[in-house]
């Protein structure tokens, strides 16, 4: 089945699937925290429109319902919190380095590759039209753990967490035609109460280690403070170095 | 018949390819006028640039003493490449001679070939401007050309044909469909054609006294009809990338016979293209800052990322079983 053959409005929600795919690479580029939260509102409210176009398009009463769930939850909620989170951790104008940023990127189109080799198989059945949208959400689910993965800053590893939620919610309401009512609140109830957990985390790790850069978890508090008093040069130049670099 | 038909099929080959070049400086003449109502000015009128043409070509040539031939023949080389790859690009009749000859491919060489030698000419004479421009110039092309080749591909892959004629009489006869590869191609495209092109947010074609100057760098030691060619092989650029995008992307309108009606309607239909993408490139330019030139590498990895992701949204969701 081509896509010629397929309804405008199953196009449409290829289209809009495709652009959740790369509103992910966008999330995933976004050295300002304030624009990486920015980004994942758009593919919040992406996702909310490919449920909307799904349910237009499948005429399913309770996708409406979870359409709207999703944009007030994904779109809206999540990034205000988020906001108000960075505000009173006053990381507003935090710029995080990006480091290789050119390779994480191509690493993220191999891993749309490699998602689209994987659901191949998926493909060779006949299935419904949403089967391609699989690939693209599985992209995005890897997507987001790959940005975890690279990432230092704790609030950028939540955004990519969240995306992954994004990519999971997407495979149900392409794959299956949305999940019941009840699976699907207590999904939203989940996110809502990690989002606030997170938000606890957030203080609990700045206040024990005056940063929310979780690189620095990797040490020891103390061996830092002593090589930096020897100014020991040799035992542990690396740690010396970076205790420097990140005086602040 | 057949032969009558080749005939009129040649002449609109070279009829367009003359109005390739005439019409080149109207457009930057236009872009400029918008800029300059965006920017509360009147604005010098639309025929400057002729103007200007006509003056340079007409001035004395003076060439630095330690310029080689390749200095003198470098405007004639890039002026002749970017025309001959502007008259491979369907511009208002689809079916013409020179599009059947020549594919995207040949395209992007011709190309290449005319800012091979325009970076060769910034540095012959040796001067620092001319080397630095011509560094830039590398570097900037270096990046674009693999999101171009991609973006290129996306189309090629859709169309079943690398032929520009191919993929406008598949986009024509085809149904009608969302494609989100065409949308990720025409991003790509638009991003990879103002850094090619040098608009705005990649290089600032209204200075010339600034160290962050790229193309114009690379033509501070000409002068005379030499600096003609070179400015009128840059406008006649622009025309290529804009009706590119224009035919590619929208070729609704354009000629499918060569009978006269249909060749003026697709005329006009064409210039009214071209003046609302000139018309959006003066919007777009006003709206934005000129981005710092180590930036430059990062927009067009966007472009880079946009066609890719235009190759792969054709494979995945387009293609399908």
């Amino acid at each position: 089945m081509s896509l010629i053959a397929l309804p405008l409005l199953q196009q449409f929600v290829l289209v809009l699937a495709a652009l959740v795919l790369f509103s992910s690479f966008v999330l995933l580029s976004q050295a300002r925290l304030v624009s990486a939260i920015h980004a994942f509102a758009w593919q919040g409210g992406l996702v909310a429109a490919v449920t909307t176009v799904v349910a237009v398009a499948g005429d399913s009463t309770h996708l409406y319902f979870s359409a709207l769930l999703t944009f007030a939850l994904k779109a809206v909620l999540i990034p205000w919190m988020l906001h108000r989170l960075i505000r009173r951790l006053e990381l507003e104008r935090h710029v995080e380095l990006l480091r290789w940023y050119a390779m994480v990127n191509m690493v993220a189109v191999a891993l749309v590759i490699f998602s689209y080799w994987l659901v191949l198989p998926m493909v060779h059945e006949e299935l419904a039209f949403t089967r391609n949208i699989v690939a693209i959400s599985l992209a995005v689910v890897l997507i987001g753990l790959w940005m975890m993965v690279v990432r230092q800053q704790a609030v950028a590893q939540v955004l990519g967490f969240m995306s992954m939620e994004n990519g999971l919610f997407l495979a149900a309401v392409s794959a299956t035609d949305g999940m019941p009512l009840v699976v699907e609140l207590g999904v939203a109830f989940d996110v809502l109460v990690a989002m606030v957990l997170f938000g606890v985390f957030f203080f609990q790790i700045r206040e024990s280690i005056d940063s929310l850069d979780v690189d620095r978890l990797n040490r020891l508090t103390e061996t830092v403070e002593e090589t930096d008093a020897e100014t020991g040069a040799g035992s542990r130049p690396m740690m010396v170095k970076s205790a420097v670099a990140e005086g602040e | 018949m057949d032969h009558l038909l080749s005939v009129a099929a040649a002449v609109a080959a070279v009829l367009q390819a003359l109005l390739y070049a005439a019409a080149a400086p109207l457009l930057v003449g236009w872009i400029r006028k918008v800029k300059a109502r965006l920017q509360n000015r009147r604005g010098p009128s639309v025929l400057q640039p002729y103007r200007d043409l006509r003056k340079l070509l007409g001035k004395e040539v003076r060439v630095a003493h330690t310029a080689s031939p390749l200095f003198r023949a470098a405007p004639y080389v890039v002026f002749a490449a970017t025309w001959l790859a502007a008259a491979t690009v369907p511009l208002f009749a689809v079916d013409l001679p020179t599009t059947a000859v020549a594919d995207l491919i040949v395209l992007v060489g011709l190309l290449a070939l005319a800012r091979f030698f325009l970076a060769l000419a910034g540095m012959d004479v040796g001067t620092a401007f001319g080397g630095m421009g011509a560094s830039r110039e590398m570097l900037v092309s270096a990046l674009a050309e693999p999101a171009m080749l991609m973006a290129v591909f996306t189309l090629a892959m859709t169309a079943h044909s690398t032929n520009l004629a191919g993929v406008i009489d598949f986009q024509l006869t085809s149904d009608f469909a969302l494609r989100p590869s065409f949308l990720f191609a025409l991003a790509g495209l638009v991003l990879v054609a103002l850094a090619e092109t040098g608009r705005i947010p990649v290089d600032n074609p209204a200075t010339h006294l600034e160290l962050t100057m790229i193309h114009e760098a690379m033509l501070l030691e000409y002068s005379g009809r030499h600096l003609a060619l070179m400015e009128w092989a840059a406008q006649i650029k622009l025309v290529l990338y804009g009706a590119l995008i224009a035919n590619i992307f929208f070729p609704w309108g354009i000629a499918q016979s060569l009978a006269p009606s249909a060749l003026g309607i697709a005329i006009a239909v064409i210039v009214a293209k071209l003046m609302l993408l000139g018309a959006a490139l003066a919007v777009g330019e006003t709206l934005l800052a000129k981005m710092r030139l180590f930036r430059a590498p990062a927009f067009l990895n966007l472009a880079l990322l946009l066609a890719l992701l235009g190759l792969l949204s054709h494979v995945i969701l387009e293609v399908g079983a």
